[in-house]
């Protein structure tokens, strides 16, 4: 029998390279298949154009259209037919904006905000120089100014205004502000000591956090209003304003050690090997090896609570803190603007100035997820 | 059966022992680990722990960095015991490298800050000495262009020889290698093995948990032979292959060489 000596395939030319098929097809392929892919897809189409065929005209007729934009007082917005009532917007802003901050005083609370606005973007803008020094103005020099300025000094010559004026969108930011800034550091410090080997850490740890997370808010708020006092001499009582951002950033740690303890976990042990095995001390493993990967893990659970947390700001009104949406509350029962369009129009307000920062907030998150995922190539 | 596995190639065991185990036992649970371990490793000595898996060769190369803790028995490495200190054990990781099966390259990192890491945070080195150091050992392991690459980016075989670069950087005494080449594809062994015959070729003391048989006839001084958590043979790479005494060991060898 004659024994086989070639290959049964042998290749002797290399294969063509082909370019692929063309997939892109325009709008029209787009919307055939994102819009009327089947009998259920386009029926749910129609319904939707129906529907803001149907709810178009009118909210442009309300919200433009018919809508006051000049008007001195409420007469012109009880019209009938007017719609919403712009101008009781522009004529409270400042009411929203300030509370009861004394007017001549708001250049105080302007130039804070700014500057908090300028550290603020430096610090997020992703690439942007020297963080280290912003970081230090931010979290370090800029708390102290911001006390110096709202709270005033006699001894620079500015006249006190006392927290009990203070309210409307600057107090929300400043609740907001801190409640974020102290809930990261304080939710990843509780975080690590609910996995710490250390039992008694650990066991406090996890006490504070299932009872945080065990009462609601308005609890804890009550709580730190009522019961911070007690645990303090009398002559130095925290402040009114103090004892609702201890509440809060009391809370959101709570909430933030269990996302924080969710990203831990996802990082596998042999990263605690191989930093361990180099000799890094616990806390120098933690800070450059665990925490940037964990936290990295979990931004979208991180700013899920920074997005709860500044819409639940709202509740420190409770607390008789006079926050935005208490100051809207308080102008749509101006007697001079009662009106039948005058609720909707401050809470529409309302509602969108908290939309914008959490969507914000959330698109932000999402372009960090990206560069970050691009940055690793994993 | 003496349990003192061989006396080290120095003539002085304390002086010039670069690990000494004696009579170590461990248990995960009920689960008895680590069986009365007595060795001695000489400074400069190299050697190949090989058995069946959960055999406990693993754990014993991992007591020495205290990656595991031992119950009983006294580990010293370098002069220095073994304890909860947790300062001892800072010290005697920071002359202990260690090359894992995984890798456990930092992904968020790139190579050269992997490398760098240790150095600069441990070791406290100046920044530019201490990437001038990653350099060098990069280049030992023959991939310094990938230095601003990340790890998800490397081959699995690039990955192991950046993770004994990462090792270097910290200038060791003792290396220990946990299967560094079972996790990779065959094609990738070579050039891993290679590295680690360079280093066992400039005197590094080596400890490597392999079945890479090849490997321990080629550097090997002593080739170990554990099962069921203890030390059953130990011997020169030649007569063990050649002539292995236990029974256990002439039935493992017989299974992986075929």
């Amino acid at each position: 029998m004659a024994e086989r000596t070639t290959p049964s395939f042998l290749r002797t030319e290399p294969s063509p390279v082909l370019p692929p098929p063309v997939f892109a097809g325009g709008a029209v392929k787009w919307v055939r298949e994102n819009m009327l892919a089947g009998p259920g897809s386009a029926l749910f189409t129609l319904v939707g154009l129906a529907f803001i065929v149907w709810a178009t005209p009118g909210l442009v007729r309300h919200l433009i259209l018919d809508a006051v934009w000049t008007s001195p007082d409420g007469v012109a917005c009880r019209a009938p037919g007017a719609g919403a009532c712009w101008s009781f917007i522009a004529r409270k802003l400042e009411f929203f904006l300030y509370a009861s901050y004394p007017r001549d005083m708001v250049w105080r609370v302007n130039l804070c905000l700014a500057m908090g606005a300028v550290l603020a973007v430096w610090l997020l803008w992703p690439g942007a120089a020297r963080k280290g020094l912003g970081a230090a103005l931010f979290f370090i020099v800029y708390p102290v100014a911001a006390l110096v300025l709202l709270h005033g000094s006699e001894a620079l010559g500015l006249p006190k205004a006392p927290t009990d004026l203070w309210g409307g969108i600057f107090l929300s930011m400043i609740v907001a502000t801190v409640g974020i800034v102290f809930s990261l550091p304080g939710g990843v410090l509780l975080a690590l000591g609910r996995r710490s080997r250390l039992p008694v850490v650990r066991f406090f740890a996890t006490l504070f956090i299932e009872f945080v997370r065990g009462v609601p808010f308005i609890t804890v708020l009550f709580m730190a209003n009522t019961m911070l006092p007690l645990f303090v001499p009398a002559s130095w009582s925290p402040d009114r304003l103090v004892r609702p951002l201890v509440g809060v950033s009391l809370f959101a740690s709570a909430y933030m050690a269990e996302v924080v303890r969710a990203g831990l976990q996802a990082i596998p042990r042999g990263q605690t090997e191989g930093a361990m095995a180099l000799g890094l001390s616990y806390w120098k493993m933690m800070r450059l090896i665990i925490l940037p990967q964990a936290l990295t893990v979990v931004i979208p659970g991180i700013v899920g609570i920074f997005i709860g947390l500044f819409k639940d700001t709202t509740l420190v009104a409770v607390v008789g803190i006079p926050d935005f949406l208490r100051t809207v509350e308080t102008a749509r029962l101006d007697p001079a603007w009662a009106g039948p369009t005058i609720s909707t129009t401050g809470y529409l307000f309302a509602g969108a100035f908290y939309w914008v920062f959490c969507f914000g907030m959330s698109r932000y998150s999402l372009m960090m997820e990206r560069r970050l995922a691009a940055g690793r190539k994993r | 059966m003496a349990a003192i596995a061989q006396e080290p190639a120095q003539e002085s065991a304390h002086e010039a022992a670069a690990i000494e185990m004696i009579g170590v036992n461990k248990w995960y649970g009920q689960f008895h680990v680590l069986r009365d371990i007595n060795l001695v490793v000489g400074q400069g000595e190299r050697i190949v722990i090989c058995g069946p898996s959960g055999s406990g060769k693993s754990t014993l190369i991992r007591c020495v960095n205290r990656l595991e803790e031992h119950q009983s028995g006294r580990i010293i490495v370098r002069g220095v015991e073994l304890t909860n200190d947790l300062r001892k054990i800072d010290e005697i990781r920071r002359d202990v490298g260690m090359v894992f099966q995984n890798f456990n390259l930092f992904p968020h990192l790139s190579i050269l800050e992997n490398c760098t890491l240790a150095p600069i945070w441990v070791r406290k080195m100046p920044r530019r000495e201490a990437e001038d150091l990653a350099m060098h050992y990069l280049a030992r392991v023959k991939i310094p262009e990938q230095a601003h690459k990340y790890p998800g980016q490397l081959s699995g075989g690039q990955q192991q020889r950046v993770a004994i670069a990462r090792a270097l950087c910290m200038n060791p005494r003792i290396m220990l290698f946990d299967e560094p080449t079972s996790a990779l594809d065959p094609e990738m062994v070579k050039e891993v093995l290679d590295t680690m015959v360079a280093l066992a070729r400039d005197g590094m003391t080596m400890l490597c948990v392999t079945h890479e048989m090849n490997f321990a006839k080629q550097v090997a001084d002593r080739v170990i032979f554990m099962d069921r958590g203890e030390i059953v043979e130990a011997n020169a790479p030649e007569p063990f292959f050649a002539n292995p005494q236990h029974e256990r060991t002439k039935l493992f060898l017989s299974q992986i060489l075929g």
